[in-house]
């Protein structure tokens, strides 16, 4: 047991932090998920994302060959710690960084590594996900949008939905069934698609919060190179949940709740009832200390899981639970903040009264959207279960 | 960077869950709890031969001299297991407190028979109301000459019909409470033993009038960590056996069936089961964090004892409850074995005081 980082680890832990603090962006670019609509906060976290790359902050542990550093585990999770602590902005190419990248460096053909990782990392070509369609949810494998191979290409058809980021991608990663004959699991395929192809309309879908963050995407005659399919005709399946892992260890961040758990807590020691302020109220002190527990235990969970991943252990049932856990930690978290509000929580951030910048209606609405997307926790607890505790399927 | 058990840690853990399926399964559990003294003596026999016993007595009274994280490990399996007897009490936590507080005489005389097996400590803590606070104890210890004369009634004295020796604690003069080690067989301590619904654990009443005790005061303020390193263990042993309840709940599901299916390919079971293990899993890593903060001293540790004691014990109590629900009916016999774990879930959570305690705890020591 040694929770120590290496001097060297420290040092590049002060650089980063440093660089942070001299260069984050000081304004159009909010930390929060809010506002990703227009073309100039587009351009502007671009740029961000390039200076963070060139910097040599972006994908640390990815391969020299395809612009990476080729450096452990621990440096990456440094780096998102020390981005999160920072309030940094979320990157434009987060999609790509943090789901096709790795997926591509264990499944990719040579070409389509040397092709699309270095564009990644610069944020120079923005990734977006293609998975749910209108009839195909938690049942992810029952997808209709249809590619069939003519020459040497496929041509797509079909609709994909809740497609985030859509608006601003040039490419997509994206299941497609290519065998209707064959068991659902076993006809589809993953392929990449060009965002700019013609046949492609991307209409925005507005979410609760307000914000046009996610799309429809229809395709009508799409043509996609064949060279563009990752893994095996109709073996998509197996690259398609490699994407989902990766995903879903993306969505809750430990840090991140514990950077909210401490935002909770200066909330609620300013809020007064009844004469005094509402951390001294028992009730409330028991709720706030659980949650504070619930962090730490995630806290020290994901250091196991890096030390797990740093002695190349293979992650187990403690790794499926992290996106059940993360999200509904973070969404009990902003939970618990409006509650604490009380009807001042219901106020609209633009309201000259709202409290803590408007920053937990958000988070509120939005940490349940993480909660459904990348699986339900329903979905979770099946996976959770079926995988994990070898429970019988029921399907 | 490296949390997580070390390889030692892992060979004791895998070492211990090998003897304890094979020597300690329901059907000796059983045995232990329809015995006068509930506990297996030959299993008593074999853990003192395997070092189990002396694992944190120091070196030099014949233990091994380990730490609490490597003790954490055995605890957990035990749990598991089940394991009835006195050890999480005469080898943990009587063992810290004389190893800790006592003048190396005192070790000598205490710790080497205990490490051997040969002998048997427990603890002596809370008072009528189930209070493990200072301020409302009436026990009291009067100085006599190097020694003390202890006065007052103990509650839920672990195997104390069993114990050679027992930690005793006393308020003082400030109004803190220190340490004694009392002789069991001393003139004026008095045993009773209480009917416990937990058979795994046997507990009883001790009145001492006047009884001759050896303080242990060799380190400041060892009463507190006595406390921690007590929820520390108790959350050790709840860690194994809400993984206990699980697997047998999750076993059973794959074996009965109902509707012409295992009933463990029913959603409704699958996510009771899943809710279960991902409660465990971050509290696992809690604990070794908690168990990690003792043996290193962190200033942060006795935050971490409560915040494991806390969670833990929820974690427990509603895994147990969910993993009878599991079983239906054939969950509430006496005959079935599910409901040791349920029952010893309950134990663990008030004893070193309740989940909700130790909240109000973590919230005091975190500033709030």
């Amino acid at each position: 047991m040694d929770l120590n980082f290496t001097t060297a680890e420290e040092e590049f832990r002060l650089k980063i932090r440093r660089f942070l603090e001299e260069n984050l962006p000081k304004s159009g670019l909010g930390a929060g998920r809010e506002g990703r609509e227009d073309k100039a906060w587009l351009e502007k976290s671009k740029a961000w994302q390039r200076k963070l790359y060139e910097s040599g902050y972006v994908a640390l542990a990815w391969p020299k060959e395809y612009g990476g550093q080729a450096l452990d585990p621990v440096c990456q999770t440094i780096v998102n710690d020390e981005m999160v602590r920072a309030n940094a902005p979320y990157l434009p190419g987060g999609s790509g960084l943090g789901m096709l990248g790795p997926t591509l460096i264990s499944w990719g053909t040579e070409e389509q590594k040397r092709r699309y990782l270095p564009k990644i990392l610069t944020g120079e070509e923005i990734w977006c996900q293609g998975y749910s369609e209108p009839g195909s949810g938690s049942d992810l494998a029952s997808l209709r949008t249809r590619a069939e191979i003519i020459g040497d290409e496929f041509v797509v058809n079909g609709q994909k939905v809740w497609t985030s980021g859509a608006q601003h991608a040039d490419m997509m990663f994206c299941l497609v069934r290519t065998d209707p004959d064959a068991p659902k699991h076993r006809g589809i395929s993953y392929i990449l698609i060009d965002m700019h192809s013609p046949g492609i309309t991307v209409r925005p879908l507005v979410q609760m919060t307000g914000d046009k963050g996610f799309n429809e995407v229809f395709f009508d005659n799409v043509h996609v190179p064949r060279k563009n399919l990752v893994g095996k005709l109709n073996e998509g399946w197996i690259v398609a949940n490699a994407t989902l892992f990766h995903e879903r260890n993306m969505l809750g961040s430990a840090t991140g709740s514990e950077q909210r758990f401490n935002r909770l807590l200066a909330l609620t020691k300013k809020i007064k009832r009844g004469g005094r302020a509402l951390t001294e109220d028992a009730v409330f002190r028991q709720r706030l200390a659980d949650l504070e527990i619930r962090v730490e235990a995630m806290r020290f969970h994901s250091l196991r899981q890096l030390t797990d991943q740093i002695r190349g252990r293979n992650p187990g049932v403690e790794t499926m639970i992290n996106k059940l856990v993360g999200t509904e930690l973070n969404h009990d978290l902003a939970t618990a903040a409006m509650e604490a509000m009380g009807d001042y929580s219901m106020l609209a951030r633009e309201d000259a009264s709202v409290l803590d910048h408007g920053y937990w209606p958000y988070e509120w609405m939005f940490s349940l959207g993480l909660v459904i997307g990348g699986g339900t926790s329903h979905i979770q607890k099946n996976i959770i279960a079926e995988r994990g505790l070898k429970m019988p399927k029921s399907r | 960077m490296d949390f997580g058990l070390s390889e030692e840690q892992r060979q004791l853990k895998a070492s211990a869950r090998e003897f304890l399926s094979a020597e300690c399964a329901p059907s000796a559990v059983r045995k232990a709890m329809a015995a006068q003294e509930g506990r297996l003596a030959e299993v008593d026999r074999e853990i003192a031969k395997l070092g189990w016993t002396g694992l944190i007595v120091p070196e030099k009274f014949g233990g091994a001299g380990l730490g609490i994280l490597d003790v954490a490990v055995l605890l957990e399996e035990q749990g598991y297991a089940a394991m009835p007897g006195p050890f999480l009490f005469s080898s943990v936590l009587a063992a810290y407190a004389v190893a800790r507080g006592g003048s190396d005489e005192t070790g000598d005389k205490l710790l080497r028979p205990l490490a051997e097996g040969k002998a048997i400590g427990t603890i002596a803590l809370a008072e009528s109301g189930d209070s493990l606070a200072p301020r409302d104890f009436s026990t009291t210890a009067i100085a006599d000459g190097t020694g003390a004369r202890i006065s007052g009634v103990k509650e839920f004295v672990p195997y104390a019909s069993l114990a050679d020796f027992m930690v005793v604690a006393a308020r003082g003069d400030s109004g803190s409470a220190d340490l004694f080690a009392v002789d069991s067989s001393a003139k004026g301590v008095r045993v009773e033993m209480l009917k416990n619904l937990d058979l795994t654990r046997r507990v009883g009443r001790v009145t001492f009038d006047q009884a001759a005790a050896i303080p242990l005061r060799r380190e400041p303020a060892l009463y507190p960590r006595l406390l921690d390193i007590g929820a520390v263990a108790i959350a050790s042993d709840s860690l194994g056996g809400v993984e206990r309840a699980l697997d047998m709940a999750v076993d059973y599901s794959k074996v009965r069936e109902q509707f012409g299916k295992p009933i463990g390919s029913f959603q409704a079971l699958k996510h009771v089961a899943a809710e279960i293990v991902s409660e465990v899993e971050p509290a696992r890593s809690l604990l070794w964090y908690a168990a990690y903060a003792q043996d290193a001293r962190l200033a942060d540790a006795p935050r971490f004892a409560s915040m494991a004691k806390a969670r833990l014990c929820d974690v427990y109590s509603r895994g147990t409850d969910r993993a009878v629900l599991m079983h239906g009916g054939i969950g509430f016999t006496w005959e079935h074995d599910i409901h040791l774990w349920f029952k010893r879930a309950r134990f663990n959570e008030s004893y070193f005081g309740s989940p909700a305690l130790h909240r109000e705890r973590v919230a005091q020591l975190g500033g709030y």
